[in-house]
């Protein structure tokens, strides 16, 4: 042992290289601790795509699915709804769907790919709970528009496409999954037009 | 032979030195008045609810197949099950009504200020983290307003811009709330959030006990070493710790005076907490919510999703918020203003005694506002309901802005010296 004078210099970049090594090994350590929370695998392949037969719903009939267990509004929407659509725009706050609250495929007026079903999660944007279907008797929230869906939480409004009005907690339109249509009445939710 | 036997102790770990610091010779100032209660209250909470929860766990399941149904079981087959379950329900609420009265106290009587500052944000992270605590024991009856509950509340963090969607997710450890939720809210709710709790506790009544008790008046019992005749000093013995620093005025020892006073208090907490849990159970629908008496059920929301009653204030707070994300900031602030209260409160007069008019209606605007707040937060939202719930909102914040203001200059009355007689 020699009795060398104490390098300062040396003993702080000592000191700090240490901690920085042991810094990184914290945050290495970390990982699988937080990884941990993420979905497992079986919860993955729980979400697997749902095939909903659709042949059978009546015109202005709602039909429930459940997909990654969120409830799934499909509408079979009649003439007078699909022409109602365009009547209220002024009244909505994302009446184009400018917002990603759907696929491309589905960014247009009636927020679908057929104007003549709707298929959107029955979540209210809000808070999460499920809109009340209001078949004819919407005019009691919004004047002059029958069909809509009404939040029973905080009283958030949404039309037969989806699209929030203005004026309500709701921020953002209804979410639209991803589906398709595979073969004549039968809807594929979970993958999208196009894909296999 | 029981004086050898402290004694051997004594060498080897400072038992009778320790107790006599922080019990039988600790000096509390000796004009506590009903509002001391509620400090020695919640530590009796806090047994009663751990001891209860570990009963609980062993005949609880936590799944998502199987939660209900135990909670049924213990409930019905469980001897005695339910009065543990009750015990552990009522005292949640019970839990929460004495601390929001520990924590009024403080505000009445400037317990925050300077130097009890780090005690103060000991206690607000104790009521951070009982908040996590109850949240999170609430979803494990996995009745239907345990789901939807959770739901609202997890889903604000979607609030949060690019990351919000995948936050949830992963807190959720499923693409909605599920067995998996479930499960790693019961590990944080048993064992990870009460470890930290008992520790900030420890660390809460250590930092009291180095600062000293504050007092209804804000005097201090505390003088400079030297400066007190002797025949004004306290006529008791306490702890060397305390005495060779300061001399020390108007102060009894913890034990067996407060001590005492505590047991009082818990009697007449047991009796209102025994009468509640025997014939109330329910709390009249704000300790158990009715639709928690049916299960979980994600296709099925409950008419009003409502919180327990204790987060009413905040709920309120984040719905009268026209905007989600600002909705969530705005609640988030209101819990930070707390914690940031000694330094909103400029002044040096502890008491509201003494302080200006101000501050007196101040004190009550805050007061009525957050009951106000929290009332509405359980109730169903309507447009009237809103636009008082923003007038309360902005007497909240205001309580805190206002007081950076005018405490800096404030006209105060004289404090007195001493405790008075």
């Amino acid at each position: 042992m020699s009795n060398a004078p104490v390098d300062n210099g040396r003993r702080r970049f000592l000191t700090a290289a240490t901690s920085v090594v042991g810094g990184v090994g914290v945050v290495g350590a970390a990982v699988p601790f937080i990884a941990s929370w993420n979905p497992s695998a079986k919860a993955k392949a729980a979400g697997a795509p749902v095939e909903v037969n659709i042949s059978k719903i009546a015109t202005g009939q709602l039909i429930r699915a459940e997909y990654r267990g969120k409830p799934i509004y499909i509408v079979r929407r009649g003439k007078d709804i699909i022409d109602g659509l365009s009547g209220h725009d002024d009244l909505l706050r994302d009446p184009a769907s400018q917002e990603a609250q759907q696929p491309e495929y589905a960014a247009n007026p009636h927020r679908s790919i057929n104007p003549e079903y709707l298929v959107a999660e029955g979540v209210c944007t809000h808070l999460g709970c499920a809109p009340t279907y209001q078949k004819g008797d919407f005019a009691e929230q919004v004047e002059g528009v029958d069909y809509g869906f009404f939040c029973p939480c905080h009283g958030s409004k949404f039309d037969m496409a989806g699209r929030v009005f203005a004026g309500v907690p709701a921020p953002l339109n209804l979410v639209v999954p991803e589906h398709s249509f595979p073969s004549e009445g039968t809807l594929l939710i979970g993958v999208g037009q196009g894909e296999s | 032979m029981f004086a050898n036997l402290m004694a051997w102790f004594d060498e080897r770990l400072p038992i009778t030195d320790a107790w006599n610091k922080h019990v039988g010779q600790y000096p509390a100032p000796k004009n506590f008045n009903f509002w001391y209660f509620f400090g020695s209250l919640a530590m009796l909470v806090l047994v009663n609810q751990i001891v209860t929860g570990i009963w609980l766990t062993m005949n609880y399941e936590p799944s998502g197949d199987g939660a209900f149904a135990s909670i049924e079981y213990i409930m019905r087959d469980v001897d005695y099950g339910w009065l543990l379950r009750y015990m552990h329900s009522t005292g949640a609420s019970a839990f929460f009504i004495v601390v929001y009265l520990h924590m009024y106290r403080g505000l009445m009587y400037g317990s925050y200020q300077k130097p009890r500052e780090l005690l103060w944000i000991f206690g607000m992270l104790i009521y951070l983290v009982l908040m996590a605590e109850a949240f999170m024991g609430y979803l494990l009856p996995w009745g239907n307003m345990s789901f939807w509950g959770a739901q609202v509340i997890i889903s604000l963090f979607g609030a949060i811009p690019v990351i919000g969607d995948d936050l949830t997710t992963w807190i959720r450890g499923d693409y909605v709330i599920s067995g998996a939720t479930l499960n790693r809210f019961f590990a944080l709710h048993v064992i990870a959030l009460p470890l930290v709790l008992v520790v900030l506790v420890f660390l809460h009544i250590l930092a009291l006990h180095e600062v000293g008790s504050n007092n209804p008046e804000g005097t201090s019992i505390k003088k400079k070493k030297g400066s007190v005749p002797e025949e004004e000093k306290s006529k008791f013995k306490f702890h060397k710790a305390y005495t060779d620093k300061y001399d020390i005025v108007d102060a009894i020892p913890f034990h067996p005076y407060y001590s005492v006073k505590d047991i009082m208090g818990v009697v007449g907490f047991l009796i209102l907490f025994c009468w509640v849990m025997f014939f109330a159970p329910e709390g009249g629908g704000y300790f158990l919510e009715a639709p928690n008496f049916t299960p979980a059920n994600g296709l099925k929301t409950p008419e009003h999703i409502v919180p327990v009653w204790y987060f009413g204030p905040f709920y309120t707070i984040l719905r009268v918020i026209p905007d989600k994300l600002l909705g969530m900031v705005g609640m988030f602030a209101a819990i930070g203003m707390l914690f940031a209260l000694p330094w909103f409160d400029r002044g040096t007069v502890k008491s509201f005694k003494f302080r200006s008019k101000w501050h007196l209606v101040n004190l009550v605007q805050f007061t009525i506002c957050f009951i106000v707040l929290g009332i509405l937060g359980t109730m169903p939202a309507s447009d009237l309901a809103n636009l008082i719930g923003r007038i309360a909102t902005l007497g909240y914040f205001g309580f805190f802005i206002s007081l950076w203001f005018y405490s800096k200059n404030e006209q105060t009355k004289p404090v007195p010296e001493r405790v008075s007689k």
